[in-house]
């Protein structure tokens, strides 16, 4: 990417994230086009990250209207009727984002991306999608494989205080740093880099050799066709309640996060026809777990929507830059553990 | 989500934040929407324009202003109602004592520095306040849980104190880049631009001895009429060629080393010595923010890694502008980051060094990050580490502490993991901080001076601000501006005695009491009298211990990820592959995951004293279990108990 430097406002601006990833990943991240559609408190995590990042453009798509549960986890609008009343969402975060970085486009489509032709999709380097149904998705997803130049795929999803997030980049080839060195642990990394008693450049990466690397990547159809009792052993438990409840909604036609506790008993009862259907036990799916999502309905917990945004906004990064193993395939974090999980889910015939 | 009693717990709690940057932007605006009501924060920062990439609560017509204010300010706005009260100060002013710290529930640190973290921690423990510790790199990060009388505080695994080189390697036998950056940043600029009384060792030469008044030492003063050009030249000269011409005629130092090559202006820029008034491109902007050596010579991409040649033009080029612009600066001028000559000069200066000494040269982009000590950061990482102790403070407020996890944040999963809880570890009972052990110095009384004693011990490894230290019942010294004058007369004369000659005199066997008042830490150490030291391996000529203290280099491989490491790479990563580590200890994967899979698992170990300490092979073997702990500079692998 040689030709267009940086100019001196982005260099001074980016400093800090130059030091992280490069120049000629900034470089590529100022070319970028992402579409998001839906825009809850992940997805505006995810955002806000993004535009830092310094991304060619952003683009939303959200036409619903503010109401009090969609503030509780927002914080690019102020809770004043009087400003954003009438407005949808989207104009809303567009208005706030544009804010954060004059640097990056920002703007707003309006419409049923579902309805979207194909050729749509060739604007976007990476489409996010946030509170869609299982079948948007999908149908999305497909669109976005079937054209010419890869658009990487993301879809996000918080419930209560877990989420996940499913990331299709087809096949997928990059320039994998084999890097064997000799690195001080964690923590006195940590502590030297902020009073500055470590060499910095003796933590630079000693590169052993580099070895192109192909993923290929399932489809969202493909990952989530797969038999049940054919994924590896002690897969999250949050991947199959939110298959439950994906099937859930499709059967009931809800919205997304359009659930209540009170749905529990029909949700225990799809629980065990799939479970049966798929020869898995029951226990695999914790009522608890169920629980709790049918009773946040589309209720986000902040701290998981920035973790989420965080990990998301981070593997958009790496696909457009082409810098950094991606995630390959889907991204688990459950407060209940703590622990956020990458789980492969590939069949052995797309793997 | 939330049950009642989180909700509860989180409306009423008052929280502490240190700090208002890259963590703390997103702490904040996390614990706003979680609920959080009564927020204090404290940072004694202002903005600046490369905040702006992470710290998304500031804007660039905020640049300048108070980070704790505008951050405040920007949070209300999406939360009209909540208490966000904002101190623009530093963390370690009085007004920050233990009665501040007793009001909060939690305390939650984003801050950037070991001093103020350790300062903190001494608070917290005072106060009996909970403290959440984080700390984010790039895309590494973590967050640990420090609760008096359930866990570790933050020292109980000793952190590193800030590297000191030793004076030679500086002076006169560099290695390595960074070698050569602290020359030209602490000796070279230091000389020509700041405090003329400053001790400088920039002359010292292994065969002229220290500290001798060199006669070339007029070199560095430029006479009123000298031209600015020529004085380059002639300090150009003196400290690249002359100064290396002398160092080589000391044989012994070279005998296993690599020989420097002296480098002269005429050899590098033989056209310099033609006038070139005309030819260059002279930078006539008069303001200061403008002048730059890069600009007048058209060099315009810091990415670049300049020839010799070109570091030697900046290097001129550099300073006949700092000469001709900023003479007023002259004599109190540090350097600093965001300065754009002083960087430039200090590349030049740091290159043209590394290239006499076989070093490879780097960009001005990498020069100023290991000059300005530059911690690169992005957003992301910001945005889930707040997130993971916004989740701690809950479980913290609800006094849930079975559930209480330290998190670390991976750049490459292991064992498919990017966020790693680890069970947090009970109290080291050798902790100096928070168990009161004594600790042990090997010094040698009769040359060390008490004022050696106070600044890198006292004040820098056990990182106490205003100590006072006391030889049985009598005080031998007290910081502080509010001392009487013959009480600080007399201070004074002590700071300057050897440790022997002190009334009454510190020697083997002694046990000083240091202290430090406002952290409500009191410390005891066993003095023990040592000839010699070791001027590589122990350039401070003292060695304290006591506690279990980290290698400088821990040797451990890390692979690049699981899913398509080749056969070579898999084999280590069933090595400590990026499981997070504590200083000194090597704790297996299996032995990270047991631990994750059986979150009770209570293994058995036994107490050890500071006898079994300093005799490992006398303390029990428990096979399987944590090991022993080795409390030296080779410390071996350590003991400690998970949480019951």
């Amino acid at each position: 990417m040689d030709g267009e430097e940086l100019t001196e406002e982005e260099t001074a601006l980016y400093d800090r994230q130059i030091r992280v990833w490069g120049v000629d990943a900034q470089k590529r991240l100022s070319k970028a086009h992402i579409l998001v559609r839906g825009l809850n408190g992940t997805a505006v995590e995810f955002c806000k990250n993004m535009v830092l990042a310094g991304i060619g453009s952003l683009t939303l798509m959200d036409d619903r209207s503010v109401t009090e549960d969609v503030l509780q986890s927002n914080f690019l609008i102020p809770p004043d009727e009087a400003y954003y009343s009438g407005r949808s969402l989207d104009e809303l975060c567009c208005e706030s984002l544009k804010d954060f970085n004059p640097m990056v486009r920002v703007s707003v489509e309006k419409g049923d991306l579902s309805q979207f032709d194909g050729e749509f999709f060739d604007k976007f380097d990476a489409v996010v999608l946030s509170c869609c149904s299982l079948k948007t998705k999908k149908a999305i997803n497909e669109k976005c494989r079937r054209r010419p130049r890869r658009v990487a795929f993301y879809a996000i999803e918080c419930r209560d205080s877990c989420g996940e997030i499913f990331v299709d980049l087809q096949k997928y080839t990059y320039i994998q740093v084999m890097s064997s060195y000799v690195a001080p642990c964690l923590d006195y990394i940590l502590d030297c880099y902020k009073h500055g008693c470590l060499d910095t450049s003796d933590a630079s990466k000693k590169s052993d050799g580099t070895a192109e690397c192909q993923l290929n990547y399932p489809s969202l159809e493909e990952a989530i066709s797969i038999a049940w009792r054919d994924l590896p052993r002690k897969v999250s438990k949050v991947y199959f309640a939110m298959r439950v409840i994906e099937r859930f909604e499709l059967s009931e036609g809800r919205n997304p996060g359009e659930t209540s506790i009170s749905d529990l008993p029909l949700i225990l009862k799809m629980r065990k026809e799939l479970c049966d259907a798929q020869s898995l036990g029951e226990s695999y799916i914790p009522t608890s777990l169920l629980e709790r999502i049918l009773a946040a309905g589309g209720k986000e917990h902040p701290p998981v929507c920035a973790i989420l945004g965080g990990v998301l906004g981070q593997e958009v990064i790496k696909a457009i830059s082409g810098k950094g193993d991606p995630l390959k395939n889907f991204f688990y974090f459950d407060t209940a553990d703590g622990k956020g999980i990458i789980e492969d889910m590939s069949n052995s015939s797309t793997s | 989500m939330a049950s009642w009693s989180q909700l509860e717990a989180i409306k009423t709690a008052k929280v502490l934040m240190v700090g208002a940057g890259g963590i703390g932007c997103e702490l904040l605006k996390t614990l706003a929407l979680s609920g959080f009501q009564d927020i204090h924060i404290i940072d004694m920062d202002t903005i600046e324009v490369s905040n702006l990439n992470r710290q998304f609560l500031f804007r660039q017509s905020h640049v300048g202003q108070s980070k704790a204010k505008v951050a405040r300010d920007a949070v209300l706005k999406f939360r009209p109602h909540i208490s966000i009260t904002p101190h623009h100060a530093n963390v370690k002013d009085p007004e920050f004592n233990v009665d501040f710290f007793k009001d909060f529930n939690v305390v939650l640190n984003g801050l950037d520095n070991l001093d103020a973290r350790r300062h903190v921690n001494r608070l917290c423990l005072a106060a009996g306040v909970p403290l959440v510790e984080s700390g984010t790199t790039g895309f590494l990060g973590q967050v640990t849980v420090h609760v008096k009388g359930k866990t570790e505080c933050y020292e109980c695994q000793p952190k590193p104190t800030p590297k000191t080189y030793p004076v030679c390697t500086i002076t006169s036998t560099p290695s390595k880049f960074v070698h050569c950056i602290v020359w030209a940043k602490d000796l070279l600029f230091a000389k020509l631009f700041g405090d003329k009384n400053q001790e400088n060792d920039l002359n010292v030469h292994p065969s002229a001895g220290t500290n001798s008044t060199n006669p070339t030492e007029d070199v560095f003063e430029r006479r009123a009429d000298e031209d600015p050009e020529q004085y380059g030249r002639k300090i150009y000269d003196h400290v690249f060629g002359y100064n290396i011409q002398v160092a080589l005629a000391n044989e012994e130092t070279w005998k296993n080393r690599n020989k420097p090559r002296p480098v002269y202006v005429r050899d590098v820029l033989p056209d310099k010595l033609i006038q070139q008034n005309g030819s260059l491109e002279k930078n006539c902007v008069t303001e200061e923010s403008a002048v730059s050596a890069m600009s007048s010579l058209g060099l315009k991409n810091p990415q670049d890694v300049w020839s010799l040649a070109e570091n030697s033009r900046i290097f001129l080029e550099a300073l006949r502008l700092f000469i001709e612009k900023r003479q007023k600066d002259f004599g109190n001028l540090a350097f600093d980051k965001d300065d754009q000559l002083a960087v430039e000069f200090v590349t030049a200066a740091a290159n043209v060094r590394a290239s006499s000494f076989g070093i490879s040269l780097h960009s001005l982009f990498e020069a100023k990050g290991i000059a300005g000590n530059i911690v690169h950061a992005v957003a992301t990482t910001n945005a889930v580490i707040a997130g993971l102790i916004v989740i701690e403070a809950i479980k913290v407020l609800q006094g849930d502490f079975q559930n209480y996890r330290m998190t670390y944040c991976l750049e490459h999963p292991s064992r498919k993991m990017l966020l790693m809880p680890v069970q947090p570890f009970e109290a080291n009972k050798s902790c100096y901080v928070c168990s009161e052990t004594p600790l042990l110095l090997e010094i040698n009384t009769r040359t060390s001076k008490l004022r050696d004693f106070v600044e890198k011990i006292v004040k820098n490894k056990l990182g106490m601000n205003l100590p006072l230290i006391m030889h049985g019942s009598t005080l031998i010294f007290e910081a502080g501006d509010d001392l009487e004058e013959d009480v600080a007369a007399n201070y004074a004369l002590n700071l300057d005695k050897a440790l022997a000659e002190l009334p009454p005199p510190v020697t083997s066997g002694t046990v000083l009491t240091v202290e430090d008042l406002r952290q409500e830490l009191s410390c005891n150490i066993n003095i023990k009298h040592r000839e010699e030291f070791d001027e590589e391996k122990e350039p401070d000529g003292m060695v304290l211990s006591g506690w279990v203290t980290p290698t400088e280099k821990d040797t451990r491989v890390v692979s690049n990820g699981e899913s398509t490491s080749t056969a070579q790479l898999a084999e280590k990563s069933d090595e400590v592959e990026t499981a997070p580590d504590r200083s000194g200890t090597k704790r297996k994967l299996s032995e990270m995951s047991e631990m994750m899979d059986n979150i009770h698992d209570t293994k058995p170990c036994s107490s050890l004293d500071i006898g079994d300490q300093l005799n490992p092979q006398e303390v029990e073997d428990n096979g399987d279990d944590d090991d022993i702990v080795v409390l030296d500079e080779s410390p071996g692998p350590s003991k400690r108990k998970k949480l019951q």
